[in-house]
């Protein structure tokens, strides 16, 4: 039922697209993208798409900016957008990190937002330059039958389109599709489409006018773990004693097909590979080396099922929670750790002490809803500040502690939909002199 | 001169003889202080900072709501998630002293910025005021025979295991702040007898209220004290002190613990009580008989005067006591307090009572467990106490023997014991120990005299018990000094085993050995409460046997049906009922109870021998005590509870039953045994085909000893 609507849908759009087109594009300068590959990874729950354009600058006049574009309905499950310039051909390629950041085009069809990529020198007339764009979904796997019971594995559909979407004529297209298993129910076919093993082949698709687009429709098993955090609140607090003791609330949550119906505990425990497959047991979570003091709880006390492994580089912590987690079933717990400090206390030329940490979610392969990020500072320390390389909503708090008089300043960072991609580093000055 | 000024700087630190002492009681009295709080730390070290047991579940709840929504909300709070439909007035039914407490010591941390959390406080409360009985029981000693039985008493009941038994870290129970208000109130009343003062008597009323808002076993305090002056008036030992101490303690006693809502005015109108007031109002009479003997010189007139006085005084109060009795102004005894008196009581009347494992009567060997050599000092300490008689040691003695004879009545009881037993075993310590001691030097100072060459200490004794008329007299006292010596250590060694091994469980958490030795955690319970607490509606109702209410509703967050505050035995009756039916029956129950889900507690794969099958008799007996229906005899086979293949078919069929051994009989347990093996019970059970029509498993615990189960909607009719 839905695909035949979703293709007229398409169609319209098609059309509707052509006619902006028509009227905008000489805004957009002359660019056309020569040859777009993308390659969609559906083997998790948290869709990575990798997209190669061959960008070629048609027009007279030098282009300093790539738009991308995506559909409403990707656009607020979008966690982030990365653009690499390559340079250099085969073994010597090397790339260069572009500014990518939302934008607001005049006359956007269809309520299609955009992105622009900040290319380092601009583009000259009939040169060209190869983008490599990542950019990540999250909740975008639909899971269908929505219910199901313990023995039945889960199956997902997948929407989006078999051509890019992109403001520029697209000379030729491929798309690849990677599937989590072979089991694959159903795919809609835009021809030329074939599948051999895990992959799905769109295309290769000559000559398509700007905001093409042919929607399809994947149903696949994926039971991979769907663990997204609800929220979660990471305090880090530093201490003038050297120590760095950090807190992490979690709300976690199954986000895959809710669980219906009995949970059989001798089912699960005897035949583990018909049972419960999407369900999951463990979680990994990656710490910072030297780390110390490690504990898993939760609100009514220790979670005693956690194992922790160290080496001089990085820290794993596996922890379990309770009880599996089937769809829709939830946990929450809190996990704390200490650090020595001077490990991410650094001190500027300026005289200016900061803290280097990472931002994201040391859970892997999680999404994280909601984020928020605590420092709390030592009592005393004035007119903080944070530096995040993304946007991120900031705010100033006060906590009192043990033993505090006037309290610690808090700086306070959120952000919303959360992937493990944002584990880059973000810096929190502490003290400046003035 | 160097040497001068040092012995000059230095004279003011050389202490005499008695602030020696005083510094080493002190000493003594802050490392007894500290140990009776370390000791009780083990199930910290060994577990993690919780709550344990039951009951404590719910003083973790409610003080929890109190340093959250503040002491009025909390006085005033009506409790809708447990006791389903019925709900629960917290305020008016509990005693607040604990949850008091722990707030108060909570904001005081708070104020001094102690950022803890409010678990840590309650966690430790227990151990907190252990370590303060030990100060008091200093006191008292000190009071009743003098400083050194004071310590050695205070040293006594810090490791005591009676005592440690209900006041380790985790312990979160009205009995941890109560014994030692029980024995503040006792300390203040003797100080108050002994002084004949006011302020003493003040004192102790308001130790007295305390103790009402902190635990139900204040009706002891009430009710030994009256006793105590009896004793002291049909002794002969009436004074004015004694008119003092009493009328003070219990007039404004009395009006003090009206104050809390639980009591309220049971002072005037419970049986319970009235044995005070009785002997307020005979002490009005001697005093006035007293008083007329004074002002009468004649004794013949006062014979007949006294003759007239207590007949009428006597024929007054049964009177009163008859009206009140039969217009129900004064209720009689509860079955509780009756159980208390005869033993036998509640096996016969309220199973409800007898299903506790604690309010079994006493066994010998848990008299030796938890008193160790206290049990053969107790006596010796009593012949000491008769040898030196003053109002004090009657007093201890009457605490002593009739909580003995409590303690014997009833295992939780040995607390109560626990303080005197000690006390009185103190006394025997402390005089033992002195009278050998003067033994020792009384013949030192002889031998001194008497050789003044200063031989080697040895040779000078030997010489000394030569010379003495009785031989081997201080060789044996030395013998026996050793003795006391090892007795006390051994007491010491056994204290702490009994500590680390029988008392500091927390039960919510099991632990077991593995077979490479490891440490095995069943941390089962929680997994279920937890799996509630996430996964079920907020709203869902939840039946479980009673003993598990508190925890469903303080760590599931769920609300109950019924919980371990037994206020309504038809509404557990009703669940007992529902347990030991049929499942269409039960269905019908549970229906009626709005019932989501079903909790059991199945010890069959882990061998954990107090689940629900093995409480499941208690469960008929007293939903057959209600409701005629159940009986006994159909769960029986020829009187033998079992559950395998020869167990009655009601018992294989009632819903308990299915519940637990649901899906079992599919499980193969151990090794070379057949499958639906019972490890809990060593056998093979009898019911291995069970269907389930009205309910469905929702979630069973890892090693199965919780299993929850959904009440299913009814079918669509048509």
């Amino acid at each position: 039922m839905e695909g035949p609507i979703r293709a007229r849908e398409a169609l319209a759009l098609t059309l509707f697209s052509l006619l902006f087109f028509l009227s905008r594009s000489s805004a957009l300068h002359d660019l056309l993208i020569s040859n777009a590959e993308r390659r969609i990874d559906l083997s998790s729950h948290i869709v990575k798409v990798y997209l190669t354009l061959k960008v070629e600058n048609a027009g007279s006049s030098p282009a300093s900016e790539v738009v991308l574009a995506f559909p409403p309905s990707q656009v607020d499950h979008l966690a982030t957008v990365e653009a690499l310039a390559t340079k250099g051909k085969r073994k010597k390629t090397t790339f260069v990190r572009l500014e990518v950041k939302p934008t607001e085009l005049p006359d956007a069809p269809n309520d299609t937002k955009y992105f622009t990529i900040y290319l380092a020198n601009p583009l000259n007339s009939a040169e060209s330059i190869t983008l490599e764009v990542l950019y990540m979904l999250t909740h975008s796997l639909e899971p269908f039958p929505a219910e199901i019971g313990q023995s039945e594995s889960q199956l997902v559909y997948y929407r989006d389109s078999a051509l890019v979407l992109s403001p520029y004529h697209i000379k030729q297209q491929t798309t690849f599709i990677k599937t989590p298993s072979t089991k694959v129910d159903s795919f809609t076919r835009v021809e030329p489409t074939n599948r051999a093993g895990t992959e799905i082949k769109y295309g290769p698709y000559e000559d398509h006018t700007p905001y093409s687009f042919s929607a399809i429709l994947v149903h696949f098993e994926n039971n991979s773990p769907f663990a997204v955090v609800e929220e979660l609140v990471r305090e880090v607090e530093i201490s003038h004693w050297g120590n760095l003791q950090v807190t992490e609330q979690y709300k976690l949550v199954h986000a895959g097909a809710r669980h219906k119906g009995v949970f059989s505990r001798v089912d699960y425990q005897s035949k583990p590979s018909f049972n419960g497959v999407s369900s999951f047991r463990y979680l990994l979570a990656r710490l910072p080396p030297r780390v110390h003091s490690v504990y898993y709880r939760d609100e009514i006390g220790n979670i005693s099922s956690s194992h922790l492994r160290t080496d001089s580089r990085k820290s794993e912590l596996e922890i379990e929670p309770r009880y599996p987690l089937f769809g829709g079933w939830k946990a929450t717990f809190v996990i704390g750790y200490g650090l020595p400090l001077q490990d991410f206390l650094f001190e500027s030329s300026e005289d200016r002490r900061y803290v280097n940490f990472t931002f994201g979610c040391p859970l892997m392969e999680t999404v994280v809803d909601k984020l928020t990020i605590k420092v709390v500072l030592p009592e005393g320390s004035k007119d903080p500040s944070a530096v995040v390389p993304f946007p991120v909503d900031q705010h100033l708090e006060t906590k009192y502690s043990y033993l505090d008089v006037v309290g610690r300043t808090v700086v306070v960072l959120e952000k919303k939909n959360v992937v493990p991609g944002h584990n880059s580093h973000f810096q929190a000055v502490l003290f400046c002199p003035n | 001169m160097s040497s001068m000024i040092s012995s000059d700087l230095l004279k003011p630190f050389k202490l005499k003889t008695k602030q020696q002492e005083l510094l080493i009681r002190v000493s003594i009295l802050c490392l007894v202080y500290i140990l009776a709080f370390i000791t009780r730390l083990f199930s910290v070290l060994r577990y993690e900072s919780m709550i344990h047991e039951f009951d404590p579940y719910f003083n973790y709840r409610t003080t929890l709501y109190l340093t959250q929504n503040g002491f009025y909300d909390f006085w005033n709070w009506f409790d809708s998630e447990s006791w389903y439909p019925l709900g629960r007035i917290i305020g008016g039914t509990l005693y607040p002293g604990l949850m008091v407490t722990a707030a108060l010591i909570y904001r005081l941390l708070h104020f001094l910025r102690f950022a803890v959390h409010i678990r840590e406080v309650c966690v430790l409360t227990a151990p907190f005021f252990a370590s303060n009985t030990t100060l008091v029981a200093y006191f008292f000693g000190k009071e009743i025979w003098d400083s050194g039985a004071g310590l050695v008493a205070a040293i006594l009941i810090a490791v005591c295991p009676g005592y440690i038994s209900r006041s380790v870290a985790g312990s979160y129970d009205n009995e941890g702040v109560a014994i030692f208000a029980l024995l503040f109130t006792f300390y203040l009343f003797v100080k108050a007898v002994n002084t004949g003062s006011l302020a003493w008597g003040l004192a102790s009323a308001f130790g007295y209220f305390y103790m009402v808002s902190a635990w139900g076993g204040y009706v002891f305090i009430i009710n030994l004290i009256p006793l105590y002056v009896l004793v002291l008036l049909i002794t002969g030992r009436y004074s004015m002190r004694l008119y003092v101490a009493y009328n003070c303690m219990y007039i404004l006693g009395m009006l003090l613990a009206m104050q809390i809502r639980f009591v309220g005015f049971q002072h005037v109108q419970s049986g319970e009580h009235m044995a005070a007031m009785g002997v307020f109002f005979l002490m009005q009479v001697f005093y006035f008989l007293d008083w007329v003997k004074h002002m009468l010189s004649d004794t013949k007139l006062f014979q007949a005067f006294l003759k007239i006085t207590v007949t009428f005084a006597v024929a007054v109060g049964a009177v009163a006591l008859g009206v009140g009795m039969v217009s129900g102004y004064i209720s009689p005894w509860t079955g509780r307090f009756y159980s208390l008196l005869d033993p036998t009581y509640a096996k016969d009347h309220i199973p409800i009572i007898a299903s506790v494992s604690e309010h079994q009567p006493t066994a010998w060997s848990s008299f030796m467990f938890d008193f160790h050599i206290l049990l053969f000092l107790f006596p010796a300490g009593l012949y000491f106490c008769f040898k030196r008689l003053s109002d004090a040691t009657i007093f201890i003695v009457m605490y002593g023997l009739t909580s003995l004879y409590f303690a014997g009545v009833m295992v939780r009881l040995i607390l109560v014991a626990t303080p005197a037993v000690c006390l009185i075993s103190a006394i025997a310590v402390s005089a033992t120990v002195k009278n050998l001691t003067v033994l020792l030097r009384s013949k030192n100072k002889v031998v001194q005299t008497g050789s003044t060459k200063g031989t080697s200490s040895g040779k000078a004794s030997s010489k000394a018990s030569l010379d003495q008329s009785q031989p081997f007299q201080k060789n044996g006292a030395m013998a026996l000094l050793f003795g006391a010596f090892y007795l006390l250590s051994k007491y010491a060694t056994h204290c702490t085993w009994v500590t680390s091994e029988a008392y500091s469980s927390p039960s919510i958490v099991l632990a077991a050995r593995g077979a490479h030795g490891n440490r095995v955690i069943f941390d089962d319970y929680r997994e279920a409460y937890f799996w509630l607490r996430q996964n079920t509606p907020p709203d869902a109702k939840v039946m479980s046997w009673w003993d598990y209410g508190y925890q469903i509703t303080a760590m599931g967050n769920r609300t109950v049906i019924v919980d371990n505050n037994t206020w309504n035995n038809t509404h557990i009756a009703t669940v007992g009922r529902a347990m030991s039916s049929y499942e269409d029956e039960a269905y019908e129950i549970m229906r009626s109870l709005d019932v989501d889900y079903v909790l059991v507690v199945f010890g069959g794969v882990t061998g954990y021998s107090s689940d629900d099958i093995n409480k499941f008799l208690w469960m008929v007996r007293i939903g057959g005590g209600v409701f005629p229906v159940i009986r006994e005899p159909d769960y029986l086979v020829n009187g033998e509870y079992r559950v395998d293949k020869g167990a009655a078919p009601k018992m294989l069929n009632c819903l308990m039953y299915k519940l637990s051994y649901y899906r079992f009989g599919e499980l193969v347990t151990e090794y070379g045994r057949p499958p639906g093996y019972d490890r809990a019970r060593g056998v093979e059970i009898g019911n291995k085909d069970i269907k389930l029509e009205h309910l469905e498993e929702a979630f069973t615990t890892s090693n199965w000893i919780v299993r929850i189960y959904k009440v299913k909607p009814p079918n669509n009719r048509w």
